[in-house]
């Protein structure tokens, strides 16, 4: 209880200076149309969400990331165990995560709209290309970090192989796998919004682009501090999902 | 009864660059059902070779090790190993999931395995613990929750690998006094690998002394007949006990400190 309350009390002070020392800053330092301060930011999020537009907008390229999120971690995890597991998959597939990873999902932005069209297929390709080679890369270092002495443990306990695997192996990789996903979260976020400024219909990257185009300083505005908060609450509950399961001995802190 | 035999065991590693090193070479020992036997030896002489051979974990590469008659050829529920860290333990779970564990993946119904590992918790001196996951337990507790793990499978002999050597003196002492408490109580065989002669003579029935590696082997068997009460360091027939395997094991440690 007392741990909670400083918590709250710290995170009341952090956001609180954020948005102090970002009033200070439109108003005494700059006092441009360019930067504008915080409440009129909100009053315009306030107007943009009772259009509907906001809602719209935000909801489109949340949907774009938990789709590709989805299918990226869907397809990353398997592989990633594979590949931990077994030293001929890894060397089958490393050249594969080793050459794709280097090449960044912005990079391939103009290729999947002329693939996939300006739609949803285009973004959900890209974050999926995105999400997948953190959750493989993260996993299956997660699989290679089991201490032996858990798996020789099982076995002289009477584990098959297959029960190693399911028992042994995965649950101590979740911690990993929820990291990579964690990494591979940040990334959706760069991603969906490179994309959509560059060819989409709606979308929070699309609102900004719009705004652009007519002066509309404060849309932009708004549009980042959406993002900001969507990111910090699926960061939180991500962090939470591996307090849940993996709790002290988690090595993300 | 013969339960373990070690017959003319080898174990060579091989090395990348080609030079091979002879960790055990002609390793022979045959330990009786219900016996406790301590194999003693100075570090890097290749007692956890043995263990590891005898558990299964690695194949001998000349020779070979029969568990009642069978030959050994991968780890098995009939040999529960004890390990020296507490790497082994499944911090997802809790003390009473890692007890049953064994139980579980050899598909006993649920309230039977929880009722045997609650009984084995009981046993090692856990209960009132059995919620609680091993990061939030101290070494001693861990080490007991490894014990109970084993004991609870229920497997032909023990087999553990200095599992003391990373607690401190007063905690090492209470877990060899319940370990020694539990062994009269179950009479299990156990194959007990040490470098500390106190220990072994606390715990053993029969001492087997090692030669300093590479190439190791048996150098002598030491018999250990002493009541409870004598099993205390300050005893004269513990001291002369001790005596006898300091003076086959001396030689060893000095030859062993030169090569380190």
């Amino acid at each position: 209880m007392h741990r909670s309350l400083g918590k709250l009390v710290g995170y009341i002070i952090g956001f609180g200076s954020l948005f102090a020392i970002w009033h200070v800053a439109s108003v005494y330092l700059l006092n441009s149309i360019l930067f504008p301060p915080p409440a009129r930011v909100i009053a315009k999020a306030i107007e943009l969400a009772r259009e509907g537009t906001l809602w719209e907008n935000a909801s489109v390229s949340l949907q774009r990331i938990a789709l590709g999120f989805f299918f990226g971690s869907l397809i990353g995890i398997p592989i990633g165990m594979a590949i931990g597991s077994f030293a001929i998959v890894r060397r089958i597939l490393e050249p594969y995560t080793e050459f794709l990873r280097f090449i960044p999902a912005t990079a391939l932005i103009t290729v999947a709209v002329i693939w996939f069209g300006i739609g949803e297929g285009s973004k959900v390709f890209l974050i999926i290309y995105t999400t997948v080679f953190i959750v493989i890369i993260n996993t299956a270092a997660g699989v290679s970090a089991v201490a032996p002495n858990k798996i020789r443990a099982a076995r002289s306990l009477g584990a098959s192989r297959a029960q190693v695997f399911w028992y042994v192996a995965l649950p101590a990789t979740v911690p990993f796998i929820l990291t990579g996903m964690r990494l591979a979260m940040g990334n959706s976020f760069v991603t969906i919004i490179a994309a959509e400024l560059v060819a989409a219909n709606v979308g929070l990257g699309k609102m900004i682009w719009d705004a652009r185009l007519y002066m509309l300083v404060d849309q932009i505005f708004v549009a980042l501090l959406v993002l900001g908060l969507l990111g910090f609450t699926a960061d939180r509950l991500f962090r939470l999902a591996i307090y849940a399961f993996a709790g002290r001995f988690s090595p993300v802190t | 009864m013969t339960l373990v035999r070690l017959i003319g065991v080898g174990k060579v590693y091989r090395s990348l660059k080609g030079s091979d090193y002879v960790a055990v070479e002609d390793f022979n020992l045959d330990i009786a059902a219900g016996e406790f036997f301590c194999l003693l030896g100075t570090s890097g002489c290749g007692k956890t070779t043995v263990l590891n051979m005898t558990a299964g974990f690695e194949p001998a590469t000349s020779g070979r090790v029969e568990i009642a008659g069978r030959v050994i050829d991968r780890p098995g529920a009939d040999r529960g190993v004890v390990f020296q860290g507490d790497d082994s333990l499944y911090p997802w779970l809790t003390a009473l999931g890692n007890v049953e564990f064994g139980l579980r993946m050899r598909g006993l119904p649920r309230q039977k395995r929880l009722q045997r590992a609650q009984r084995y918790l009981d046993l090692v001196g856990l209960n009132g613990q059995e919620h609680k996951h091993p990061p939030e337990l101290s070494g001693g507790m861990k080490q007991r929750i490894q014990i109970a793990r084993v004991l609870a499978n229920e497997p032909q002999m023990l087999l553990m690998d200095e599992p003391f050597a990373a607690l401190d003196a007063h905690t090492r002492a209470a877990m060899q006094s319940e370990l020694a408490k539990i062994w009269r109580a179950t009479r299990k065989t156990v194959l007990f690998i040490t470098h500390d002669i106190d220990e072994a003579i606390m715990l053993a029935t029969r001492i087997g002394v090692m030669h300093a590696g590479p190439a190791s082997k048996l150098k002598g068997i030491v018999e250990v007949a002493l009541s409870d009460v004598e099993r205390d360091r300050t005893h004269d027939r513990f001291v002369a006990v001790y005596r006898q395997v300091h003076a086959m094991i001396r030689d060893e440690v000095a030859i062993a400190m030169r090569r380190t």
